[in-house]
């Protein structure tokens, strides 16, 4: 994708058809730090990777707690993610009021993405630059959702989004047949052990990472950063590194994919994490 | 509730627009709802009348109606508001059918929806002049409330509205027990009726009574029930307590 006259605005097509705009905004979210989701029949789990800016700084919220039984994971534009939690956490709030009942989060995920479909159909806006990975339960089950900035949704048994998702996604692909009947423990453990492959060889510690869980009977909640570093040690004893693929990530191909491909070390990989 | 008389009402405090659009009384109403949980669901009762004044005006008003899948309401009060709680309903379901995934507005979410209803009309000081009775059964589980004109809401294993409340809940307190059989349900209920037709004198002799069920709505066909005049307290009704009637 390089630039061309078709791009400058998201209410201008190109002559092939398609809006360069929304898809540069979804260019923005594979350039976010990773963020993973799997569910079972009961329960979801959500982890992502934190990137900090400096040794200095604190890392990024990338997990948010939207209600007792939805929550979500986003990858790109933080502050967009940001805003768009709020208005999810507003969704379900006022749900909540009018009919005493959570908000299944079948209905959330069309609203949110219908939200989204605006931003790509108005001159004066542009799409917004976040991946949303939702994670709730509703009158059917657990669900995991892929919200896009183009305003589609996507259901998923497992999926990964971000910089170098593809590693998760391999291994995701690998494993999700299980995951259906799959325990909480061991879903935890799959969603370390996909992070772990987003890392290339970097060593999986709890500081850099932080993983949320919703079940029937068990309220969205991030776990925290002992017990998270308690089930790594669990499995680091095991200690199977089944080779991450180091293939690139989907349309990196262009220069702003900033050359990380080989590179395993801390800084460069998600310039638009601000 | 003298309703026919032309006082004026006091809304010197409600403003420029105070005459012509608030609901001030009721014309068109509607007496008791009574109802109770039994063993598969909900029981409701009914009677067919709407009052107009002291005049027993219309004898064929259905006051009680399905929601949705999972839902059955009755009202006492004002039939025209009835009519347009209904309305709203009616779109509040489509609304949710039209959502076409696995999830469906159960009692409980219909019953604090009419909640808010109700409780944001009386803020307003423009009030559907109702009290409703929403019962349900939803993924097994029943469910039982009512809401007032005012937007008080309670669930019970039992409720009732107007009269009801002082001459059917004693009954059901002293007679209403966990998992009746239906058969038992619909004699605790004629019980209750049986008492309101002789009392309240909105009541008239042709009532239907609903069940509501996991797997649907029913509603009876309207019938009467038997009466008895000859008791001696009717009769006598000054005996041991002169100068009563």
């Amino acid at each position: 994708m390089f630039r061309n006259q078709y791009d400058t605005d998201v209410t201008t097509w190109s002559p092939a058809g398609r809006l360069f705009q929304v898809e540069y905004a979804m260019e923005a979210v594979k350039q976010g730090s990773a963020a993973i989701g799997l569910r079972s029949k009961t329960h979801i789990v959500l982890g992502c990777v934190n990137k900090a800016n400096s040794e200095l700084s604190s890392h990024q919220k990338k997990i948010f707690k939207v209600d007792d039984h939805i929550g979500v994971a986003i990858a790109g534009l933080t502050a967009d993610g940001r805003v768009l939690s709020r208005y999810m956490r507003n969704e379900c709030i006022n749900y909540g009021f009018t009919y005493e009942s959570p908000l299944p989060v079948g209905r959330l995920v069309v609203q949110l993405a219908d939200k989204a479909q605006v931003c790509t159909q108005r001159s004066w806006k542009r799409p917004y630059g976040v991946g949303l990975l939702v994670a709730g339960l509703d009158e059917s089950g657990a669900h995991l959702y892929y919200n896009c900035p183009s305003g589609n949704y996507f259901e998923y048994q497992a999926f990964a989004i971000g910089s170098r998702s593809q590693a998760a996604k391999t291994y995701l692909e690998r494993r999700f047949e299980n995951f259906a009947d799959s325990s909480r423990d061991d879903l935890v453990k799959d969603a370390l052990m996909a992070i772990r492959e987003t890392l290339q060889g970097e060593t999986l510690k709890s500081s850099i990472c932080t993983v949320a869980v919703v079940g029937v009977g068990e309220p969205f909640h991030i776990l925290d950063q002992e017990t998270v570093q308690q089930i790594i040690d669990a499995f680091e004893i095991v200690g199977e590194q089944e080779g991450p693929a180091a293939e690139p990530d989907a349309a990196a191909g262009q220069g702003a994919a900033a050359a990380d491909q080989g590179g395993s070390t801390d800084e460069g990989v998600a310039p638009m994490d601000i | 509730m003298n309703f026919m008389a032309s006082k004026q009402p006091e809304n010197f405090l409600l403003g420029p627009e105070s005459d012509s659009q608030r609901t001030l009384y009721p014309y068109v109403t509607g007496t008791s709802v009574v109802a109770l949980k039994y063993k598969d669901g909900i029981l409701m009762a009914a009677d067919m009348g709407g009052s107009y004044g002291s005049t027993l005006r219309y004898k064929n008003v259905e006051r009680m109606k399905p929601i949705g899948k999972h839902s059955l309401l009755g009202a006492s009060g004002e039939i025209s508001d009835f009519q347009e709680i209904l309305r709203y309903l009616d779109d509040l379901i489509l609304y949710d059918n039209m959502w076409d995934d696995g999830n469906s507005l159960g009692p409980k979410e219909v019953h604090n929806y009419l909640t808010r209803l109700m409780y944001n009309r009386r803020n307003k000081f423009n009030p559907l002049w109702n009290s409703l009775v929403l019962g349900g059964v939803k993924k097994g589980e029943k469910y039982l409330g009512t809401v007032s004109m005012i937007g008080v809401n309670f669930e019970d294993n039992h409720v009732a509205t107007g009269f009801g409340n002082h001459l059917a809940r004693p009954i059901l307190r002293q007679e209403w027990h966990e998992n009746l059989s239906f058969e038992d349900g619909v004699k605790l209920l004629e019980k209750c009726m049986r008492v309101l037709l002789y009392r309240d004198r909105s009541a008239i002799n042709k009532l239907q009574i609903a069940k509501i069920t996991e797997e649907g709505v029913t509603i009876s066909q309207p019938y009467s029930l038997k009466t008895y005049w000859e008791f001696s307290a009717f009769a006598n009704p000054a005996q041991g307590a002169v100068g009563t009637w």
